[in-house]
């Protein structure tokens, strides 16, 4: 026998005496109030994440201002032009000199503060991990109020890779000293700002 | 150890907690932080150098003494405290954050009942996730015990030239002794956990099911780093070792030819893979490198996608805290151009789940909460049980790999029953404690010495006469009846404690003397 | 209502005042309570160490001891545990499961039996931490459990607040095991040991007088990691301050 037909013969054989349904999932009631994107960004930044509105006049004002002293920028939205063409990287590897990342998410979490990328968000996924920040644009419309909610949408289902970032990359494995940028992103910003032009 | 060394000492005990330069990250507003497995407030070790007590001593199959090694580790009084605070604020921070939800209870069952509906259907859950995972280009391999698993990874590793694996932290390879294994067969393996790695570059095991290294102060960190990474032996500054980490180790993560995760959750309806952390090193395990493994043990299944609605909801708030780690990845397909392989591993899961007692052990998510409330877990440390599992869990789990070796291991507890109540599946730990013994027991596990106690006392209990003469005259309670409670060959009790007083007489006699007067019964 | 008195091994041994003050107690209440005299043990050491052949015999005692009464009541969270989670190592038998299901621990009789209203004879004007034994919280549940989220309760509190003058004072670590466990205490020494000096020096440190326990094996255990502390509180069994014990 192979070990798959071992394992499973022995499953079979030794079977849990008893009947165990599926519980159905009720809908609880959000833990967040009704304004999603205040409750998003309180819990981002308790999180470590850093949240800027759309700036006025110019709604890209808190994106560039991100961007002015980093030499390399991937970005993966049509609003920004970054110096390093996702579409051209020949292994995920190539992208670890990226300074700023910029990236859009499908939508966010209010009850965690997270922000949801699939490989078509991020185009190249280790871009999320290698550059040093990660800007994420996010829709204000497009946050969900509950983790029990966001697990009904249709990206974990039809994405290769779905990842939700809460916030930046952390460790406190020393002592508990809470430390941002362990192996990934040393910060996470997310720009509020409404999707424009669709995502390619 | 003495008694004397045992005695609080105010300063050798009790440290203070030191707050004077809390360098923990802060917010957006200035706030300090504590996501992820950050202390609420600063706890930090004396910079007193202390040799840092190392684990049970390994003996082939003989029974880990569990209690010898957690004497060591009393012995080292700043690391002890250092690591009871440290854990218990985890706990409180655990409390905090339950608290925040009314359906806290509500999910625990759900999360409880999810798991024993899929353990009692697990084969065809195992079935519905291979095909859902072949259909999305995976491939699927079954291993029957720890040394297939690494057999089949090492044969994947071959296939492909690779050379190099990075890998997040995995308590199955642990399990497997998947480091070792690859060591032996002249294959790199580089840990990309934080505290995983400082346990590697150590050469010790996880202390902790998800803090690996929490055991450890910054001191023996900074020697660790100075040792095997080169780094400034007196600079002991947590940003300072966590930033060489990060540097050293990104080479690796870059040139690596193969990358490996465990699994959190598997999901049967979508064939997905599920890691938590909060590094983001799981993520650059699955898609730096161009071949991708994930190891997973076959009890990691769930039905469907909303359960992890469920699930994600309880296990960082149980873990850490926290209401989410900083990633929860989902991997369903290899990237365009890399290749990607599962592992379905049972290394005795499979019977575990014959056995009547003790199946729902499996419904574990690794969050370590019942280690974090465990008085007795916080005050011996992880390494001091020997075993790949540690604390309560660890108790009710180790003794199904190897009877006699963790023989002990359910002794080591005071069936206090916090570990249940925190349990975010709702394992009955302490009353599975109380089980494995009888077994043990029965199965003359359990020391010569000790069931020899037990066989005398009951002799005695048994027999109202004897029993009254043991206790009945004055003072030789403590020479007769109550060996098994405060006096033993070896007079443990008075080691650490005052003995207790011995009364003039018994109730026994003052109710013969002041009661039974008149020949009543 | 015939009550059983049980009053457990090591209580009759190292503690018989606390016998004698539940019996009064109890008494106090117009209760006919009786002691069989041929009692020993419930069976617990030998249980918890996994030797349940070795209980047999004393188990059937217990049962044989206390079959004829209404209620068996006892001093002891850990002990009436045993009895009603644990006593399982002869047949159960319906004079078994009868005499394991009419086992009360004193504070649960008084709280959720007799539904006690005042205790007038009682005053204790000192200031008290209350310890409370893992076997009465998790086990026979005296009270919410810190760890779960559920409305707080507390019955041996609602009791004591009925005692003029008592000051309840708050540990760090409301409910964590003083490392007491029974055989645990002898056998992992060490961990016992420093569990009790935390336990001690928590309620030190909260400015407590007096610690009361529904469990003398525990107050035993803490008496002597504070004795050997050189701490200076002292401890009473809760049926003693119940009863009206003058410190």
């Amino acid at each position: 026998m192979t070990s798959r037909e071992t394992t499973l013969a022995a499953i079979r054989a030794n079977r849990p005496k008893g009947d165990f349904p599926l519980p159905a999932l009720p809908a609880f009631a959000p833990l967040v109030g009704a304004d999603l994107v205040e409750e998003f960004g309180e819990r981002l930044k308790r999180m470590g994440g850093r949240i800027e509105k759309a700036g006025d006049p110019d709604p890209l004002a808190p994106v560039r201002q991100r961007l002015d002293c980093a030499n390399v920028i991937a970005s993966a939205v049509p609003e920004i032009m970054g110096n390093r063409d996702l579409a051209a990287v020949a292994k995920p590897a190539d992208l670890e000199d990226v300074d700023v990342a910029v990236v859009r998410a499908a939508f966010g979490i209010a009850e965690s503060g997270s922000v949801l990328f699939t490989e078509r968000e991020l185009i190249v996924n280790s871009v999320a991990y290698l550059a040093q920040h990660l800007i994420v644009l996010l829709d204000p419309a497009e946050i969900v109020d509950t983790v029990q909610a966001a697990y009904h949408r249709p990206e974990f289902a039809d994405s290769a890779y779905a990842v939700l970032h809460t916030g930046p990359s952390a460790t406190a494995d020393i002592e508990g000293v809470l430390i941002h940028g362990a192996q990934g992103v040393r910060s996470l910003t997310v720009v509020l700002l409404q999707r424009k032009i669709k995502a390619a | 150890m003495s008694a004397d060394d045992l005695r609080p000492n105010e300063d050798a005990l009790h440290p203070d907690v030191q707050p004077a330069s809390d360098e923990s990250a802060r917010g957006q507003d200035g706030q300090r932080l504590q996501h992820a497995e950050a202390a609420s407030k600063p706890i930090r070790a004396p910079a007193t150098r202390e040799p840092q007590p190392r684990g049970a001593k390994i003996r082939g199959d003989r029974p880990i003494d569990q209690a010898e090694a957690a004497e060591r580790f009393l012995a080292a009084p700043l690391h002890q405290k250092a690591h009871d605070e440290r854990l218990w604020d985890v706990r409180k921070k655990r409390d905090v954050a339950t608290q925040a939800i009314p359906e806290w209870e509500e999910l625990r069952e759900l999360a409880s009942q999810i798991k024993t509906h899929t353990l009692s259907h697990l084969d065809e859950y195992l079935e519905q996730f291979e095909a859902a995972a072949k259909a999305n280009g995976v491939h699927v391999h079954w291993a029957a015990d720890g040394a297939e698993h690494n057999r089949i990874v090492h044969g994947i590793l071959k296939d492909h030239g690779a050379k190099t694996l990075i890998k997040s932290k995995s308590m199955l390879t642990e399990e497997c002794g998947f480091r070792h294994y690859m060591a032996a067969n002249g294959i790199d393996i580089i840990e990309t956990d934080l505290g995983e790695r400082i346990q590697q570059l150590d050469d010790e095991e996880p202390s902790h099911v998800v803090m690996p290294a929490v055991h450890k102060t910054r001191i023996d960190v900074a020697e660790v780093f100075a040792r095997t990474l080169g780094t400034d032996p007196t600079n002991d500054d947590a940003h300072y070792l966590a930033e060489s980490q990060r540097m050293t180790t990104r080479p690796h993560i870059l040139q690596a030819d193969a990358g490996m995760t465990g699994c959190n959750f598997a999901i049967a309806e979508t064939g997905t893979v599920v890691t938590c952390t909060n590094e983001g090193n799981a993520d650059l395990s699955g898609n730096v490198p161009k071949l991708q493994i994930h190891s997973i043990g076959i009890e990691k299944l769930i039905p469907r996608v909303e359960h992890l609605g469920v699930f994600i909801r309880v296990l960082a708030r149980s873990a850490l805290g926290s209401t989410i780690t900083q990633y929860t990845s989902h991997f369903r397909k290899p990237r365009a151009g890399s290749e990607m392989h599962m592992v379905l591993v049972d290394n005795g899961r499979s019977a575990r789940l014959g056995m009547e007692e003790f199946w729902t052990s499996l419904k574990c998510i690794r969050c370590g909460a019942c280690m974090n409330t465990c008085p007795v877990y916080r005050r011996s440390g992880g390494l001091s049980y020997g075993a790949t599992y540690s604390g309560p869990i660890g108790l009710i789990i180790d003794p199904t790999f190897n009877k006699r070796k963790y023989s002990t291991l359910p002794f080591s507890s005071t069936m206090n029953g916090s570990c249940t109540n925190v349990c975010p599946v709702k394992i009955n730990i302490h009353e599975q404690i109380f089980a494995w013994r009888k077994v043990l027991a029965e199965e003359h596990q359990i020391p010569l010495l000790k069931q020899g106690m037990m066989k005398a006392a009951g002799a005695v209990l048994s027999r109202p006469a004897a029993y009254r003469a043991a206790i009945g005259t004055a003072d030789s309670a403590l020479r007769a009846l109550p060996r098994f409670a405060v006096y033993n060959p070896l007079n443990t009790w008075g080691k650490g404690r005052e003995m207790p007083e011995t009364p003039k007489q018994s109730f026994h006699s003052w109710y013969k003397q002041n009661r039974m007067k008149d020949g009543a019964k | 209502m015939r009550i059983g008195l049980f009053v457990p091994c090591y209580v009759d041994a190292f503690e018989p005042e606390v016998g004698i003050a539940t019996l009064e107690l109890l008494e106090r209440f117009g209760l006919k309570v009786e002691y069989p005299y041929d009692q020993t043990c419930c069976g617990q050491p030998m249980t918890n160490t996994g030797c349940h052949a070795e209980a047999a015999a004393t188990e059937a005692l217990f049962v044989k001891n206390f079959t004829e009464f209404d209620y068996v009541v006892a001093p002891s969270g850990s002990c009436v545990h045993q009895v009603r989670e644990h006593l399982t190592a002869i047949p159960q038998t319906d004079a078994v499961k009868a005499v394991r299901s009419k086992t009360f621990e004193l504070v649960e009789f008084l709280h959720d039996v007799l539904k006690i209203e005042e205790l007038p004879w009682a005053e204790f004007p000192h200031k008290v931490a209350y310890h409370n034994n893992c076997n009465s919280l998790r086990g026979i549940h005296h009270a919410r459990p810190s760890e779960l989220n559920a409305p707080f309760f507390s019955k041996p509190l609602d009791l004591l607040k009925k005692v003029r003058g008592i000051e309840i004072v708050d540990l760090t670590r409301p409910d964590e095991c003083c490392g007491f466990g029974g055989t645990f205490s002898v056998f992992e020494p060490a961990v016992s040991a420093k569990m009790g000096y935390d336990k001690v020096g928590d309620q030190a440190r909260a400015g407590a007088d007096y610690v009361v326990s529904a469990d003398s094996s525990c107050l035993m255990h803490q008496k002597g990691c504070a004795e050997r502390l050189g701490l200076p509180q002292k401890f009473i069994h809760i049926a003693q301050v119940l009863n009206g014990a003058v410190a």
